[in-house]
């Protein structure tokens, strides 16, 4: 029973993992070509920046709000760094380039905290009007150019695969992105589950006047989750350039679809208080193997976003439905308990 | 804890001293003094809106006083905050326990003090050993992995008290700590406080029930509208005594039933009731002007029966009979329409409209009622409804405009019971209806329902509160792993055999 309670995880990743392997066992049965290095290379490469914005919105759905600038956080940041070194003409290397989008990124993160903050305001209602005056700076004060330029640094990344395998079907390459993508995975798990900060983002998203009761610092909590998001956001964004090769402005924004569906599948409950890192991953890799597959059966693209927007209404109808069978359970559980009691007072 | 000094009368942990607070002109406290000395219970009783909690935020440092001071291990203060009442030793249990749902019980144990260390990291492995010296110490069994959210209401609150343990508290202040255990939860809690008190740490225990005042506190203090009215030594007192300096006035538990028609006809009638994990074939009829009390501990069934009757969890197998007639309940509509009315045990949750006047709450239910011919709402009818409930039931509060959140346990629990008695039903069932309440609110409000079973309404008090039970129930039925075990009737309901089928 506990094996079982093991490896089912405490946010269902068990179940979920699960379900991954029978999907791609199914698909791979429906159609051979489904099974093999390419596509599980090119569903990887398409999971690297959503992998990133999930890990950002995993950290706010903990305390129990939610963020959908990211996506506009992340083409601002990343857009107005390609486009500042490129008419500065100059080229801080790959490093400079990821620090300068940070920046940018956790101080517009820091505005989203702090007016939610200080004000206390709820956070959809706070972060979709900022994703609209994030993007509408952008076009004003930046530009809405396209380049199909990148500095050096960018564009010799783009081209670094960390395996290139020749197989029947052709040359497979796994893009570079994908180890420090799997570093960042551990650092914020590590962060959730081993710091004092982590455990205070479980602790708000569980209780919060609790939590305020406890003696954590809620509202300075509160700012540094949106920095982060806003930071992680950022890196997302230059990811993407360099992934697309090229820096367009109109992309990402509209996409917060898929990753918010991809964390709230992976477990992160919606109401706060839950969520691990690994679900997440699980989730958006369900996402991306499910989009993927649509297209080889010969779904038209165009559905790719219905079924996406059905996964996060199953997503979310899982976790009400599972938690009405927990009360349930709880109440058997009384009954077995009171049942002991009486058992221990007969012995006596 | 130091031992090392041996006296008669240890030095008091905390005291306060001549505590004068008001808020908005309105005297709060009145020259009120207390001392909580290591290895004694101290008991607060005094009905709501005495003073009890304002007395408790002043010592735990949430609120601060007019004038009076506050003395830990001797030394003055004129108030203390909140962090600097923790640092102290000193640790409030409140009736909502302020944990984290989502956390394991080891982690909810040990969070708190890891924040008050100031701690960066943490690691689970690390903090688990002061979690179970915790339990060990306690000799308490506790299954650390748990989520908080699984645990029963008597777990809830033993992790609370393990936290407040781990935070090196040397005072526990209980807030209404029995309110919602069972008996036999009771008696482990009081075991409990027992140890504690052998470990020396100092407690304050906040009560409005008689029978655990004198069961467990060596020292008592009862408060009436903010003023400290009597304190000693709790061998001095006994429950009419207690009961007669809490309320200024004589209260009668005794039990006052009236003779029932043998032949009144059945207003509810079960047959084979079933529902899967709860309950099985419970049988029993109910008749017209009966008070019918159904007890049983936390998880035997007594909750879910009535549930179902108001169509919450719907039965799965058996036969309801109103007034002779089948009637199918598969929602809490159909219930109302059969004439069935539910006051739930968590009335601030389920039974009101908190935000709402007490007002719009009495007539919340019975809006189909007060139509004019048009199918407008007439408001003279409402009017006159909210009068007559508003008066009758002497709600106390300036007038029927106010929000019921400003409303005392005693009076919310009379606005929903207003509520239902608006809607006329057949058969009232009651959850629970004095939990919560203080001595003077509970006769007048049993004394409601007889009046209103006199006039021919049916009722079912749900409760595990013996006394009650007694003092107001025609007959009693006990519920033992969701079946129907015995039913009371005349001489056999007292008090010892109410508890001792319930338990046994």
């Amino acid at each position: 029973m506990d094996v079982i309670r093991r490896l089912r995880g405490s946010n269902n990743e068990g179940v979920l993992a699960l379900v991954l392997v029978g999907f791609i066992v199914a698909m791979s049965i429906a159609n051979p070509t489904f099974f093999t290095l390419n596509t599980g290379f090119s569903i990887l490469r398409s999971s690297i920046v959503p992998v990133i914005f999930a890990l950002g919105v995993l950290i706010v759905v903990v305390t129990g709000g939610i963020d959908v600038s990211f996506a506009a956080i992340a083409i601002f940041a990343g857009y107005a760094t390609v486009s500042f070194c490129l008419n500065m003409g100059f080229d801080p290397g790959i490093l400079g380039i990821f620090a300068i989008a940070v920046g940018v990124g956790s101080l517009l993160g820091l505005i989203n905290g702090i007016v939610i903050a200080r004000f206390n305001l709820p956070t959809l209602i706070v972060t979709l009007g900022t994703q609209g005056v994030f993007f509408g700076a952008m076009y004003t004060y930046v530009g809405a150019q396209y380049y199909a330029e990148l500095p050096g640094s960018m564009a010799a990344l783009a081209t670094s695969n960390l395996l290139d395998v020749t197989t029947s079907a052709g040359r497979a390459y796994l893009h570079v992105l994908v180890v420090p993508v799997l570093l960042l995975c551990v650092l914020v798990a590590w962060v959730l589950k081993r710091t004092m900060f982590g455990r205070s983002l479980y602790a708000i998203g569980g209780d919060i006047e609790a939590a305020r009761r406890a003696g954590f610092l809620v509202k300075r909590t509160q700012v540094w989750v949106y920095v982060m998001v806003g930071a992680l956001a950022a890196v997302a964004g230059i990811v993407h350039i360099v992934l697309s090769r090229s820096a367009n402005p109109r992309d990402l924004v509209g996409g917060e679809l898929d990753i918010i569906a991809a964390v709230v599948l992976g477990g992160a409950s919606i109401f706060g208080g839950r969520g691990s890192v690994i679900g997440t991953v699980l989730g958006v890799l369900l996402v991306q193997v499910i989009k993927n597959s649509l297209l080889l059966v010969g779904v038209p693209s165009a559905w790719l976003r219905t079924a996406v927007g059905i996964l996060l209404v199953l997503g979310v109808g899982i976790q009400a439905v599972a938690a009405r069978r927990d009360s349930r359970q709880k109440r058997v559980i009384d009954e077995v308990d009171a049942e002991q009691k009486h058992e221990e007072k007969v012995e006596s | 804890m130091s031992s090392d000094t041996v006296s008669l009368v240890p030095s008091p942990v905390v005291s306060a001293n001549g505590i004068f607070k008001s808020f908005g002109g309105v005297p709060a406290l009145v020259d009120v003094s207390i001392d909580l000395i290591p290895g004694e219970v101290h008991c607060l009783a005094g009905e709501n809106g005495c003073g009890k909690s304002t007395l408790i935020k002043i010592i735990s440092g949430v609120e601060r006083p007019d004038s009076g001071e506050i003395l830990i291990d001797g030394v003055s203060h004129s108030h203390i905050n909140a962090n600097a009442a923790i640092k102290s030793g000193i640790q409030v249990i409140y009736q909502d326990f302020s944990l984290f749902p989502n956390l394991t019980v080891a982690e909810n144990i040990v969070l708190t003090a890891e924040v008050a260390r100031r701690r960066r990291l943490y690691s689970p492995a690390s903090v688990r050993p002061k979690a179970e010296e915790i339990l060990r110490d306690l000799g308490l069994d506790l299954d650390l992995d748990r989520e908080v959210s699984e645990l029963s209401v008597a777990d809830k609150q033993l992790t609370a008290i393990c936290r407040a343990l781990v935070n090196d508290a040397r005072a526990i202040i209980m807030d209404e700590p029995t309110t919602a255990l069972t008996h036999s939860e009771v008696s482990r809690l009081f075991a409990l406080v027992e140890r504690l008190r052998a470990r020396g740490v100092a407690l304050m225990f906040v009560s409005h029930k008689l029978e655990e005042v004198l069961a467990i506190s060596q020292r008592l203090t009862i408060m009436r509208s903010g003023r400290q009215i009597v304190t000693g030594p709790t061998t001095d007192f006994d429950e009419r005594s207690i009961s007669h300096y809490m309320t200024g006035r004589e209260v009668d538990e005794s039990r006052v039933v009236s003779e029932l028609d043998a032949t009144a006809p059945l207003a509810l009638e079960l047959v084979d009731l079933s529902l899967a994990g709860a309950y099985r074939n419970i049988s029993f009829g109910l008749r017209r002007g009966e008070i019918l009390g159904v007890t049983g501990l936390l998880g035997s069934g007594r909750t879910e029966i009535a549930e179902s009757l108001f169509g919450v969890t719907p039965a799965d197998e058996g036969q309801i009979k109103v007034n002779g007639a089948p009637v199918r309940i598969r929602s809490i509509q159909d219930a109302v329409s059969a004439g069935i009315g539910y006051v739930p045990e968590d009335r601030l949750s389920q039974g009101l409209f908190l935000e709402k006047s007490i007002a719009d709450n009495i007539v919340a239910s019975s809006l189909r009622s007060h139509r004019t011919r048009w199918g407008t709402l007439s408001r003279d009818a409402i009017a006159s409804t909210i009068k007559h409930y508003f008066h009758g039931l002497k709600i106390n509060a300036r007038n029927a405009q106010a929000p019921v959140r400003t409303l005392s346990g005693g009076n919310a629990q009379r606005v929903v019971l207003a509520k239902w008695l608006a809607t006329s039903p057949t058969v009232l069932l009651l959850n629970g209806p004095t939990v919560g309440v203080d001595v003077g609110s509970k006769q007048e409000i049993l004394e409601l329902l007889r009046v209103e079973a006199a006039k021919g309404m049916s009722v079912i008090v749900i409760s595990d509160d013996a006394p009650e039970l007694v003092s107001s129930c025609h007959r009693v039925l006990v519920i033992k792993q969701g079946r129907l075990t015995h039913i009371l009737e005349g001489d056999e309901i007292t008090v010892d055999t109410i508890q001792e089928r319930m338990s046994a």
